[in-house]
This record gives structure tokens, sequence and C-alpha cells, in this order.
């Protein structure tokens, strides 16, 4: 198989704490060694290797995201898995995390097994989060052992929230017996109904119906409570609750509490709900409407203080493809969600590194090994020896203009059209293949 | 077909005299779109046949073309917002505002017979989502009454059963030669939706909750009638209305401001013009964060200490096909916020009672109030129609400023 050394660029691996200048040397798909610059000249010559010259550039692990909608199968107007990967490469994703709710809803090993077929042909290593109840209608718990056995990383009714307390109880004893994560997306939906944006003062300048902050918080306390009971029920028990992009200053803090007391509780925070507030919205711009909403500037600054004290543990995207014409509607009839692969980096770059002054290495901790290590992806968000040949090389200085219009997604729903971002992706390597390249990428 | 195509050749070269080659017909096929292809074939080499595609009628056949031609035929520059719009109070100036009632003014004192000729055969449209009484018949009458064509679309007997999106729908109506959208739809913030989708002057008749600037308008016109002749100087030829036309006066709306598309249009506007506002309902549709809205305004529950303060009553009807889920007790709503003979007379015997409709008599007032000498509503309902013909007059009179248009073109 073919070896590829990068050259000349300053390596920063957060899982290794490496931060300096190293050449990298990757073979059959996987990391071969690093070494000072110029040391491995003379095997790359021996086995006429791939030169890549990363001069100036930041050579990183391939990015992983653990929320991406990729919309197959069911719904390839919006996203097809082999889009949906192309986009996730030019934005230096090299694994990606797909949740259930396509159609049908993954709740079975088969679908599980058809997203990662080679015939979906994507280009960056998908691993599926299969429904955490059958249908994802949180009647019945689904069959958590098949599914990790076919491939599916965590369980989650993404969408939709598991609402009953029993039932919720029962996904994470399941779930917790074969070791996955149980992912909730916390909204009481009880009281959410044709509620479009977040709740408060600009919901009503609007006229439109808000989502509370307790909608989300009031979730997020009862599953850690049902949690904290297990644990007490059962010491052994490896259940693992991972709320998905948490948005609320309430329920961070409540997450922040479960953490110290020692419960496997952990979140992910998504680049728009610490680039944006509800602002964004103007005059109805759909492509602000998410679920969960955009918040006011007191949630925006707990998540980023969230995300610096290490509350947070990771940020994913979200990423929710919709074709132009479910977008083009009355606000309150358009689906919920934007695209996030190819502007994470460069708003996480943007927000946390240049605004908050966060190290580069942290930024790129909370994109890589610390979202590989909360799914256990083995050898996965680390440029450690044996590890998978997934890498991003990056320009973090050079700053770069984003146009939804070239995106590799199928969908163009994104806020941050125009938006200059820093971190230009120069290269993704997914598996020791070249997967994106910027200088061959075609508009 | 050939020497047809190799007419259309000529004309963007601009070097044949198209009469002498075709007869007149075809050539007023065809000059309209020499000009909107013209940038882009604009050399005449290879393009013969590629502005086939955008033939159109000459504005030569009869002079209304002139007039009918919409103003946009592809997408509209993102963030477009036609200036003869009137989707949100909050996009008035206040001298917008003075000119929108001194226009109202003229209109209003013109003899009907010349006010029909001011915009004989002009086009508008009327696309209504919801039913509606008033606000339709005072905007299609205030239109006829200038002379214009009507055209009244509404949801459950049109292509809208069918699925058409609202996009289309005003395309549709675009093309069929609408030059301005009167809207009513049940979704917030669906005028700029249309606004967006056509490049049209979009006149909001009411948008879910949010806004009724027309209501607002002749809301404020109906108190302007009622302040004291001293100073009413509003609306004036000079077309001023300063920031202190309602100083001293207090307006309290009442009841369902959750809902309200008129409680925000009015809270939004009239403080601007010096008034202050006290809103007044239970919390359950009357949320704290109301106040919020802008300043001036205010929120007290208690009913009669809002009324004491009050020159103005302007009583909302419970919205109940907006409630969904909100559970209130209509018993114990009339008993506190019920306006009624005995109430208006000890709090506030003096203030003037306005109500947007449909009144619901024997519940947010009682008919005795309705029928009382308080009553001003059907004085609502006359402002309503001047004030919306002052609108359509703003509304097809406006030119969308080409070159502001161009530069928010990326």
């Amino acid at each position: 198989m073919t070896t590829i050394l990068i050259q000349g660029g300053h390596l920063v691996d957060p899982s290794t704490g490496m931060d300096e200048r190293r050449d990298l040397y990757l073979r059959d798909g996987r990391v071969a060694a690093l070494e000072l610059p110029g040391k491995l000249n003379a095997l790359a010559k021996k086995e006429k290797t791939t030169i890549v010259n990363a001069t100036g550039m930041v050579v990183a692990p391939g990015l992983v995201d653990i929320h991406v909608h990729l919309r197959e199968p069911g719904q390839a107007y919006k996203e097809t898995i082999a889009s949906g990967t192309h986009a996730a490469a030019a934005g230096g994703f090299t694994s990606v995390c797909a949740m259930p709710n396509t159609s049908p809803v993954n709740d079975s090993p088969e679908i599980t097994r058809w997203m990662q077929a080679a015939d979906r042909k994507a280009v960056a290593r998908v691993f599926p989060i299969a429904a955490a109840t059958l249908g994802s209608r949180g009647e019945a718990v689904a069959d958590c052992k098949s599914l990790q056995a076919a491939g599916a990383v965590a369980v989650s009714d993404d969408g939709k929230p598991i609402l009953e307390g029993s039932i919720m109880l029962e996904a994470l004893v399941q779930a917790g017996r074969v070791g996955l994560p149980v992912i909730q997306h916390a909204e009481d939906t009880r009281v959410t109904q044709g509620a479009s944006m977040n709740a408060g003062a600009l919901a009503f300048r609007l006229g439109l119906r808000g989502m509370s902050v307790d909608a989300e918080s009031g979730i997020v306390e009862r599953d850690i409570e049902l949690l904290s009971r297990l644990r007490k029920s059962d010491p052994a028990s490896r259940a693992h609750l991972h709320v998905a992009h948490l948005s609320t200053a309430k329920a961070l803090e409540a997450v922040r509490r479960a953490k110290r007391s020692g419960l496997h509780v952990t979140c992910e925070v998504a680049p728009h709900h610490f680039a944006l507030t509800q602002a964004a919205i103007g005059d109805y711009n759909t492509d602000a409407k998410m679920n969960p909403p955009l918040r006011n500037e007191e949630d925006r600054a707990a998540l980023i203080g969230g995300i610096m004290d290490g509350t947070v543990d990771a940020i994913a995207t979200d990423h929710a493809p919709h074709a132009l014409h479910e977008k083009e509607q009355e606000f309150e009839r358009a689906p919920n969600g934007i695209i996030g692969l190819e502007t994470a980096l460069g708003l996480s770059l943007l927000v946390l590194h240049r605004q908050h002054r966060m190290p580069l290495t942290r930024v790129l901790a909370l994109l890589s090994s610390q979202p590989a290590q909360l799914l256990h992806l083995k050898h996965r968000g680390s440029l450690a020896v044996g590890s998978f040949a997934d890498v991003v090389l990056f320009r973090p200085n050079d700053d770069w203009p984003f146009h939804a219009c070239e995106s590799k997604s199928k969908s163009r729903n994104t806020p941050f059209d125009g938006w200059k971002l820093p971190g230009r992706i120069q290269m993704t390597i997914c598996e020791g293949r070249i997967v994106h390249d910027a200088r061959f990428s075609a508009k | 077909m050939a020497p047809f195509a190799i007419a259309v050749g000529w004309i963007l070269n601009g070097s044949m005299p198209i009469k002498r080659k075709m007869s007149a017909k075809k050539a007023a096929r065809i000059t309209r779109s020499a000009k909107i292809a013209g940038n882009g074939a604009g050399n005449g080499h290879s393009s013969s046949s590629r502005p086939l595609l955008t033939l159109e009628v000459s504005p030569s056949i009869s002079p209304r073309n002139k007039i009918a031609i919409p103003q946009f035929h592809g997408p509209v520059p993102p963030g477009f917002l036609h200036p003869g719009s009137a989707i949100s109070v909050s996009h008035f100036t206040l001298e917008d505002v003075g000119r929108i009632l001194a226009e109202a003014s003229e209109l209003e004192a013109m003899p009907a017979a010349r006010r029909a000729l001011r915009y004989t055969k002009r086009r508008v449209a009327l696309l209504f989502y919801e039913s509606s009484t008033r606000t339709r018949t005072s905007f299609e009458l205030a239109a006829k009454s200038l002379g214009a064509d009507t055209a009244l679309v509404s949801a459950l007997s049109s292509s809208i059963e069918k699925g058409e999106s609202l996009k289309d729908t005003g395309i549709t109506l675009r093309s069929l030669g609408a030059e301005c959208i009167i809207l009513r739809h049940p979704n917030s913030g669906a005028p700029y939706l249309l606004a967006r989708s056509t490049g049209l002057p979009i006149l909001n008749a009411g948008d879910g909750s949010h806004e009724h600037p027309s209501q607002a308008l002749l809301d404020l016109r109906t108190i302007l009638a009622h302040l004291p002749p001293s100073a009413r100087t509003a609306g004036k030829r000079n077309h001023s209305i300063g920031d202190r036309a309602l100083q001293g006066v207090t307006v309290t709306i009442v009841g369902d401001i959750l809902h309200s598309r008129v409680a925000r249009s009015n809270a939004l506007l009239l403080p601007r013009l010096g008034a202050r506002v006290i809103f007044c309902g239970p919390e359950v549709l009357l949320p704290e964060c109301a106040a919020a809205i802008g300043p001036g305004v205010e929120i007290e529950r208690d009913f009669e200490r809002a009324l004491k303060q009050s020159n103005v009553v302007m009583m909302l009807r419970i919205q109940k096909e907006r409630l969904a889920g909100l559970e209130i007790d209509l018993e114990d709503y009339i008993e506190q916020y019920q306006l009624h003979m005995q109430r208006l007379a000890a709090h506030a015997p003096a203030a003037i009672v306005l109500h947007p409709g449909p009144v619901i008599r024997g519940l947010e007032i009682t008919g005795e109030i309705a029928d009382g000498p308080n009553s001003v509503v059907a004085e609502q309902v006359y402002h309503g129609s001047i004030i919306r013909m002052a609108l359509l007059a703003r509304a097809l009179d406006a030119h969308p400023k080409r070159n502001e248009q161009s530069s928010k073109n990326r």
C-alpha cells in the first residue's frame, strides 16, 4: 500500500501532548513514524513515498464529529453518505458519527451495516449511532448488543428526546451493559409544541413561540437523576449519559454538578451555539433556525465558559442538511438545522482560539481526541504511532471566506455564508488516503 | 425560423433598425428582451439564439404595460426589501409616518372620481391565508377607490390547498402583473419571505402574532382625531409628525397581548410619538418579557389601576385559534379584564375605547361599551380605509433604487 511523508509541518497532537515540528510517516493506513524534521527522508526515498510539504501548516489528527445527519437512507435529496463525508473531508473531519433519524430510522443491525458498506462511497469513516428505542418512538429499547456488533458506537433518539423516565432508565441500563453511551437530545417536547426559537423577549417581539431554557435543562436534570439512581442500585454499571448539543447555561451547570459528583455524564456543544446568538434570526432567517435554538448572549458566554473549564467534552456540529425549498418557507414551517462540517474548525479557531485565547492544542482536543475517546473510537483522533492515518493539514493564520455555494454538501443551509474564518484546510487524509486537497479542490 | 433568430442578433448589435426587417408585432415581442438579456449576451456575436428564452411583450403595445412589467424577473437580491413595503412599523421613520398620514388626508379630501384616476388599472393582489372581514374589505375597497384592479387569492380556494408554496404563489401573482401584494398569513414573518421571493412591495395585513402595521397607523389616526384641536398638528401638509405628537397620551392595551400583532405594532409605533403604552392582562396572555419590546412600554396587571391612567383603551380579543395548549379560565378573565360600563365610568370616563375587531361581545367588552359613547370602533374602520389608500399609494409610487440592489448582490 501507499506511503505518505508529511514534511516540515508543525505537529499538534492533543492525545500525546505533542506540539512541535515533526515529520509524519504514514504507511498502510496507519501512522508509521514521527521524527524530527528530515530524519525520515532517507526512508521516504527508499520506499518511493508521496511527499507532502507541510511548511507553515499545522499537522493534526483528523477531526472527529460525533453528531452529524447524513440523511441516508431515505433522504438523499438533502445529503448522501458520499456527499456528507466529502463535506466532512473538506472540513478536516475523518470520522463522523451519523445520527439514526433517517428514513427508515436506523434501529437495526442491517441498516447500521448498510450505512458502513463500501457502496456508500464514503470518504471519511462513518460510525453509525443507532436508535435507542425502536423506531425512535420512545416505547421499547432497541437491542443494543446486536447494534453494537454491527458497528453502532452509541444509541440515541436524536431529534426526539426519550421522555419516559422508565424507558430512559432502561436504555441507560441496556446500553451500559455493552458499554455504549446513550446520547440524549434534551428537550421536553411536551412544552415546546410549535416553538421555533429561544423563548424570551425576542421571541415575543417576532411573534414566535419560544422554547424555554427549562425545556432543555429539565430533561438533563431528570436524566442525571436517573443515572445517579442507577449508580446507587448498581455501582458496577457502565451506564454513560451524553448530552447532545447542549445550549443553555442551566443545563451546563447541571452537567458540571453531575461531573463533580463522579457520574459518567458528558456533553457536546455545537459551533453555532458558541458563535451566534438568537439575534442571527434577524428578519426570520430560516438558516438561523435550529433545535436547540440559538440562545441569548448569557447562554453563549456560559457555553464558552464551559468549554474553557473542561465541562464540555467535545465540539460536535449537528450537521443537518436541508434542501433549499425546505428552508425557503415560512419560519415556523421550515425544518430545524444547518450544515456545519466545513465551518466547525474555522469557527472554533475564531471564537475559542482567537477571541478567547484557548491554546490550539485544546481546541483540537475538543475536535478530535476527546470526542474519539468519548465514543471509544479506537486509534482515532490521535497521531501516536499505530493510530489510523487520519490527518488534517491547515494554515491556522490563513483567513478564508466560506461560501455556501462552494460547499461539498448537497445542501446550502448555513448562517455563515460569507464569513471569514481562520484555518484554511489544505489537506485531509483518511486512513492513508488523501480525501481532500485544497490544491485540486474544484469550486 | 432563421430570419427571426438573425433579427434578434441585430437588435443585440444595435445596428439594424427593427421595423424595416420585421412586422411591428414581432418587433414588439422582442424589444424588451434585448434590454434584459443585454448584459449577458451583449456583444451579440455568438448569442443569436439565446435571447429567445426571455422574449416578452413590448411596452409599446399599450401604455398600461409600461407600469405592469414586473420589476424583477429572476431571483431577488439577498436582503432586498422594496421601499414601498409595509411589513413592520419599525421600518417607518417618523417622516414616513407623517407622509403616510398626510397622504391619507389628501386622499380623504379628494373627490372620489378624481381619486379613481390615480392608479387606474394598476394591479394589486390580495393574498389571504387567514380569514378576515375588515382588513380584507378595507384594503380591497381602498385599492378600488384608487382605480386599481384587485385580485383576491385565499388559501382555501386556490392552489395553496394543493400545496403550492408561498414563494411560488407570490411569483405567480407577480407574473400575472401584480405590482403590490397585500398579505395576511398565520405565520409570523411570512411577508419577509414573500418580499424576498418577489421583490414587490408587500403590505402586511397581519402575519401570525408579529405585526399589523396598517392597524397601528389607523389606530394612530383615530387617536389623533380625538386629541384636542390645539394638539392636532400631525399629518398636515408639511408631512411632519414629531416625537411629541402624542405627548401626555396613555394607551392601555388589554387582553391577549401574547398573540396580538395589533398590540405589537401599536407598542412599537405609539411610544415613538410620545405616548405611554401600558400592557394589561394575565401572565398567561402577557409574559413579563413583553415590556422589553421597546421604550415607553410597561406592564400593569391590575386593569382598574391601568384604566385610571388611560386616555385610550384598546381592547383585544382572546385568540382562541392561537392558544394551542394555553389554558384560560374565561369566567375569571371576564371578572378581571372585561371592560364594562361601571368599570369605565368609575376609572376612565373620558377615555376612548378602541378595538381592532372582531369584537366578541360579552367577553372582552360588553355590548353597552361597544355601542356606547366612548367606543370609536366604527371610526377605526373608517380610518382604516383611508390609511390603506395611503399605504397603497406609497407602495405603487415607490421605486426600488437600482444601485442599492446591486450593492447588496454579491
